[in-house]
C-alpha cells in the first residue's frame, strides 16, 4: 500500500492556502493587464495591486508605500542586503551579520565582499542563539553600513533576540535588516528593524512572491538597474495574480497565526521529546523554548541524510535536511556548523495549517524503525 | 605529500585514512576504532569531507571523548573512557 503523503516541509513551502487558491483563480481573469497602462483593464489591475499592497501593509503594520512585491523571497533578501549597503556607502562598507543567516543573505554578502566591501560575522551558541555581546561590539566598530539578523532560524527554529540586537544598532545609528521569512504569518514580527523581507510560499501563498519593506527614512538605494516598478525597488512587472493571492493568504494566515501557534507548538514539543526518547543516538537541536512554533530539527548519528530523506519519502513523509549529502555543494549546513552540532543524518520537520496530530503520530511511529533499518543496513548498530 | 602537522602538538598513536570518504563514514570509522585503543590513546582521523570538521567534534561531545583539534584534514581525538 502506498502511504498517503504527509508534507512536513512548510519551512521551504507550505501547501497553497485555500484563500490563496481562490484569489489566484479570480485574479487570473481580472489581473492580467499591466497596472501602469491607461485603459480600463489596466486600471482594474492597478486597483488589484493597490488593494494587495494595502492588505499586506496593514497585516505587517507598515505603510503601503514602504512595501514592495518582489519576484521571490530570495530576491527580496538580495535587495535588502545590497540596497541597504548601497544606501549607506558613505557611512562605510561593512555588513554585520549573524553566522546563521539564510544562504540568500550570505550570497548577497559574498557579492558585496567580492566587490570590495567587508563583512563581519557574529557567532551563535550551541542552541543557535546570537551572541549579543559580540553583536553589540561588531555594530559599534567604525564603517558599519548595515546589520542583518534572521528573526528566527529557518533551519533549527531558534528565535533571535531581534529587539535587543536592534537596540544595539539604533544606539550607533546602524540600520537593521531582518529576514522575517519564518515568522511572518506565524508569530508577531519583532520591532526595531529598518528593512524586512519575507516569502509568500512560507505562509501558503504561491511561489514567486517576496516582500521587501523599507521603512521611511531608511537610506536604501536600489542595487538593480533603474526601473520604475514598485517605487523603484523591484524591477519588472509584478506577477499580479500571484501577488493578489499572496496578500489575501497573508491576511488569512496572520489572522489564524496565534491559534495555529497554540496548536502546532505542542506538536513540536511532542516531536522533540519522542524523537529524543525513542530514536537512539539522536541530537535534537535548537533552543527548546525560544523557538518557532512549527519547526524542529534533529540529527541521527551514523545515518546518511540523503538515505534518510529517501526512506522517509518512500513512506510518504516530505522533510528537508541540512546534511551535506543533500546539498548541491556537498557542504554541511552553515547553520549546523556554526552551532557545532552533528550535521549528518539531519532532518528538519516543519508543520503547517494542514498538519494534523495524526500526521505527527504516524511520523513518530515510523521514524524509529526507519532509522534502525538504515543503521542495520550500514552495519553501525551498537557503535 | 608531507604528513599534516599534529593538531594536538604531538604524534598520534594511530592514524586512520578516511580521505575521499563522505560523512558519516569518517565518523563511523572513528566510532569503530577508538574503543579498541587504550584509554588515553590519541587517534588521528584523516578526513577531507567538510562535514567531518563539524561531525567529529560533535561525536566526541556526544560520546564524552576528548576532541584535541583539527589541522587541515587531520582531526585528533583522545580516548578518555
Amino acid at each position: 500500500m502506498i502511504p498517503s503523503p504527509v508534507h512536513l516541509d512548510a519551512a521551504t513551502a507550505a501547501p497553497l492556502h485555500p484563500v490563496a487558491r481562490q484569489a489566484l483563480l479570480a485574479a487570473l481573469d481580472d489581473g492580467w493587464a499591466d497596472p501602469d497602462r491607461l485603459y480600463a483593464s489596466a486600471r482594474r489591475a492597478r486597483q488589484l495591486l493597490d488593494a494587495a499592497r494595502g492588505a499586506a501593509a496593514e497585516t505587517l503594520g507598515v505603510r503601503p508605500d514602504e512595501l514592495s512585491f518582489t519576484a521571490s523571497g530570495t530576491t527580496a533578501a538580495h535587495s535588502a542586503v545590497l540596497g541597504g549597503l548601497a544606501g549607506r556607502r558613505r557611512a562605510g562598507a561593512v555588513l554585520v551579520h549573524s553566522a546563521i543567516e539564510h544562504s540568500a543573505v550570505l550570497h548577497a554578502t559574498q557579492r558585496h565582499v567580492s566587490g570590495g566591501g567587508a563583512a563581519s560575522e557574529v557567532p551563535v551558541d550551541r542552541l543557535g542563539r546570537l551572541d549579543l555581546d559580540a553583536w553589540s561590539r561588531a555594530v559599534t566598530e567604525p564603517g558599519v553600513a548595515l546589520a542583518a539578523l534572521i528573526a528566527a532560524s529557518h533551519e533549527v527554529g531558534t528565535v533571535q533576540p531581534v529587539e535587543a540586537a536592534a537596540a544595539a544598532c539604533a544606539a550607533v545609528g546602524v540600520p537593521l535588516y531582518v529576514d522575517a521569512a519564518q515568522v511572518v504569518a506565524r508569530t508577531p514580527v519583532p520591532a526595531g528593524w529598518s528593512v524586512l523581507s519575507a516569502s509568500a510560499r512560507k505562509w501558503g501563498g504561491p511561489p514567486g512572491v517576496g516582500l521587501l519593506v523599507v521603512r521611511k527614512g531608511t537610506r536604501w538605494e536600489s542595487p538593480w538597474p533603474a526601473d520604475e516598478h514598485e517605487s523603484g525597488r523591484a524591477p519588472g512587472t509584478v506577477n499580479l495574480p500571484a501577488v493578489v493571492a499572496a496578500a489575501a493568504s497573508l491576511r488569512a494566515a496572520a489572522a489564524d497565526a496565534a491559534a495555529e501557534a497554540t496548536r502546532l507548538a505542542p506538536l513540536v514539543d511532542r516531536i522533540r521529546a519522542r524523537v529524543a526518547a525513542e530514536v537512539p543516538d539522536v541530537e535534537v537541536v535548537g533552543d527548546p523554548e525560544r523557538r518557532l512554533p512549527h519547526l524542529v530539527t534533529f540529527s541521527c548519528l551514523y545515518v546518511d541524510g540523503e538515505a534518510l530523506l529517501h526512506a522517509l519519502d518512500r513512506r510518504g513523509f516530505a522533510v528537508s535536511s541540512g546534511s551535506s549529502c543533500t546539498s548541491s555543494t556537498l557542504r554541511p549546513s552553515h547553520v549546523l556548523e556554526a552551532m557545532g552540532v552533528l550535521s549528518h543524518g539531519n532532518v528538519r520537520v516543519s508543520l503547517h495549517r494542514d498538519t494534523t496530530e495524526a500526521d505527527v503520530e504516524r511520523f513518530l511511529a515510523e521514524l524509529p524503525g526507519i532509522v534502525a533499518d538504515l543503521r542495520a543496513q550500514a552495519g553501525v548498530v551498537g557503535l | 605529500m608531507t604528513a599534516p602537522e599534529s593538531p594536538a602538538g604531538g604524534e598520534p598513536d594511530e592514524i586512520i585514512d578516511c580521505l575521499g570518504q563522505r560523512c558519516p563514514l569518517p565518523v563511523i570509522a572513528l566510532a569503530r576504532r577508538l574503543p579498541e585503543l587504550p584509554v588515553g590513546a590519541v587517534l588521528r582521523v584523516l578526513a577531507d569531507d567538510p562535514a567531518a570538521a563539524v561531525d567529529i567534534p560533535a561525536w566526541c561531545r556526544m560520546r564524552a571523548q576528548e576532541f584535541l583539534g583539527t589541522n587541515g584534514p587531520a582531526h585528533d581525538i583522545r580516548r578518555t573512557q
